[in-house]
């Protein structure tokens, strides 16, 4: 500020606190956890539910069929089937942080795997032109829907319910009635089929603890030091190692043996997994470090306040189409390379329904301003469980829809009581 | 009170003929306005007046159909919030306008975040933040990381203002901001307003109280069906002929035409 500042000049009476005692209270991890439990209380349960969810879900199959559902083979099963969900869910995070929705994302994960599909058997083209061209293919129609919705103003609901049915044909057309297109190209195949040495694994899985751990802790030594507010330290050590754990228990187990037979050797890291985590990272960092990413919340939390506030709310809608519709195609790929194919149903049945309720399990409100994108990671592992779980069983496919629609009504409720309960909250 | 500046020097923000319509409806209608640095000048009106709309034109919220607006005596043209940010124009909006998702830091710096290549500089946002709350004393807030969603209506006002004085602002406008305050609080943002001025600020501030309105302005500008009745020293009106100019748009010699008086009346 120049010669217009502001001086202080009243005077406080006596004994008055002096205003941000949370910010420079004593590190006390117990103050932490009741402010924790507080934040709770007031209905932001946070990743809470999920961890719970997957907790319980894994207790229940575990008891259920013991001889199967803990084992590596399932397991390596249990994550590749969790990637392309909690890929789709994580562009859905940032949609759903707006306050809209994207009902044709999972069709439009379905055209982009068609596009890709067809370029291969028709054309012969290399991998990257493929995944490229699928890539561009989902941004184009994101950032077309993002148009229709943000400067038009037709409300997303009916935008992507009218992309939803419309995309289908454009599926059916590039694949063909009945048809189906086989994966053979061995890079985009092996997103699920070939595995990181293991090795290379456990390299990667070091790489990534050490380095949340350095990106945590030089965070606090800042915040310290120029004294901000911050976590305790006790807290922030204890969240690198809970990182650290799981991440050392999930390459443990993609690391063991888990061919049926002995003869052969069935071991590492599917390359789904680091492309996963790889997104995860960068994500986070956009949603939460960058500009872009704090005007998408500020959009979402109060858009009058953003448009006062000088933020394009038409320019960010657009980009959160376009990048959830380019996750979209991510995720449309790691499907076909799971399945080795593409059809023309790739992307329809329940593919939306999981990613929808694997970001709202994992704790983004369908109300917006609410959410992040590790929500994707812990919802998407939820709903894998209960698919992957539910196959285990044999159970009919009628009893799985109902099951995995009531989850998603089950998660909603949780989300619209916990808005309430943070509503009525005293002020 | 402070040493009421001379009246004649040019004033920082004015406007001419200011018209604006939504749809068929006309609410503003030529309003005319003068505002100095270190004065404060109350904007004064009926609800529904027009006074929300009048500092929502010059905000650029809803940008000016017709008429001029000029800053420093220069002619500008505000098409958006940026606009008038730019020329040094901070407003209070009676609503807020707060993300209740966010933190403290994170409202008062929404729009203009600082960063350090492409990552958001939290560190000097929050200090910032940080200083510019305790300039101004407040003394309430338990965290600058706080949702805003976690505060009380005061605290988001005393937010609100923050927000609007963290720049390096010429005109701040306060759209009826101890509305919602208790007696404490309201004597806070009074001395506020006072202290803005005192600092070369010009201020703006819209308030129904009449007491409040007296104790702290220096010019009062009143505004009748979106018509501006009058725009006077604060020295040559009282309380009484305020009221009148309020409720009737005319006082004496001051207000607008009997006869435009009976158009809009009609
Ligand atoms: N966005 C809008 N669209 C249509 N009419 C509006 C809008 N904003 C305000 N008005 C109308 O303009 C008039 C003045 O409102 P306002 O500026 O809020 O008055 P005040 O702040 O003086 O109480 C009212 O009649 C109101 O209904
Ligand atoms: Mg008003």
């Amino acid at each position: 500020m120049t010669s217009n500042t502001v001086s202080a000049s009243t005077v406080e009476p006596g004994g008055a606190p002096s205003g941000f005692e949370a910010d420079k209270g004593p590190d006390s991890v117990g103050a932490a956890v009741r402010g924790y439990v507080d934040k709770i209380r007031g209905g932001d349960l946070g990743a809470l539910p999920a961890v719970l969810g997957i907790v319980v879900l894994t207790v229940l199959f575990y008891a259920l069929r013991p001889e199967t559902f803990l084992t590596p083979l399932n397991l390596t099963n249990l994550l590749v089937q969790a990637a392309p969900i909690t890929l789709l869910a994580m562009g859905l995070v940032f949609v759903l942080l707006l306050g809209d929705i994207d009902l044709s994302a999972g069709v439009v994960s379905g055209v982009c795997a068609a596009v890709s599909a067809q370029l291969l058997a028709e054309q012969g083209v290399s991998w990257w032109v493929a995944i490229l061209a699928a890539l561009i293919t989902g941004l184009v129609i994101g950032l077309v829907t993002g148009t229709l919705v943000g400067l038009i103003g037709i409300p997303s609901f009916v935008v992507t319910l009218a992309l939803f049915l419309g995309l289908q044909g454009v599926t059916l057309r590039i694949i063909g009635q009945g048809g189906t297109v086989p994966i053979r190209e061995p890079v985009i195949r092996g997103l699920t089929n070939e595995y990181v040495p293991v090795t290379g694994g456990w390299i990667l899985a070091a790489v990534v603890v050490l380095l949340y751990a350095a990106l945590q802790l030089n965070r606090w030594r800042v915040q310290r030091a120029r004294g901000l507010a911050s976590a305790p330290l006790g807290i922030v050590i204890a969240r690198i190692a809970v990182i650290a754990v799981v991440t050392v228990v999930i390459t443990a187990i993609l690391s063991a043996d888990r061919a049926l037979s002995a003869a052969v050797e069935l071991k590492g890291i599917p390359y789904a997994i680091p492309v996963v985590v790889v997104l995860l990272l960068v994500l986070t960092f956009v949603a939460g470090r960058t500009t872009f990413g704090r005007h998408v919340y500020a959009v979402g939390g109060n858009s009058e306040a953003a448009r006062r506030a000088g933020i394009n709310v038409t320019r960010i809608r657009i980009l959160v189409f376009g990048l959830s519709s380019t996750m979209a195609a991510v995720s449309g790929l790691v499907a076909a390379a799971r399945l080795s194919s593409v059809t023309p149903g790739s992307g329809g049945g329940n593919t939306l329904l999981y990613a929808v309720g694997a970001a709202v399990i994992g704790g983004t409100s369908l109300f917006g301003g609410r959410g992040r994108v590790r929500d994707a990671v812990l919802g998407g592992l939820v709903i894998a469980i209960i698919a992957n779980g539910l196959g285990l069983l044999q159970v009919s496919a009628y009893l799985n829809f109902i099951i995995t629609g009531g989850v998603l009504l089950l998660a909603a409720t949780v989300d619209a009581l916990a808005r309430r309960r943070a509503a009525a909250a005293p002020r | 009170m402070s040493v009421p500046q001379p009246q004649d020097g040019t004033p920082i923000l004015e406007l001419r003929g200011v018209d604006k319509h939504f749809g068929a409806i006309q609410v503003l209608h030529g309003v005319d306005l003068k505002v100095y640095p270190g004065q404060v000048t109350a904007l004064v009106g009926d609800n529904g007046a027009g006074k929300s709309t009048l500092i929502k034109s010059i905000a650029g919220i809803h940008p000016i159909d017709g008429g001029q607006l000029l800053f420093e005596g220069k002619p500008v043209t505000v098409t958006g919030p940026r606009d008038s940010a730019a020329l040094g124009i901070e407003v209070v909006y009676q609503d807020l306008a707060l993300a209740d998702n966010l933190d403290v830091v994170q409202n008062m710096f929404l729009g203009r975040e600082r960063t350090k290549g492409i990552l958001l500089d939290e560190a000097s946002m929050e200090q910032a933040a940080r200083d510019t709350l305790a300039k101004l004393s407040v003394r309430t807030l338990k965290s600058v990381r706080q949702l805003v969603s976690s505060l009380s209506g005061g605290q988001r006002q005393t937010v609100a203002i923050a927000k609007a004085v963290l720049w390096e602002s010429k005109v701040v406008i306060l759209d009826e901001p101890t509305a919602a305050l208790g007696v404490a609080q309201t004597r806070q943002v009074l001395d506020l307003v006072r202290r803005l001025a005192d600092t070369g600020h010009a201020v703006v501030f819209i308030s129904h109280n009449m007491v409040d309105v007296f104790e702290v302005s220096d010019r009062i500008a009143a505004l009748y069906l979106g018509r501006m009745a009058a725009d006077v020293p604060i020295s040559e009106v009282d309380r009484t002929r305020v009221v009148e100019l309020i409720t009737t748009g005319r006082s004496g010699d001051l207000g607008i035409e009997p006869a435009a008086v009976a158009e809009v009346g009609a």
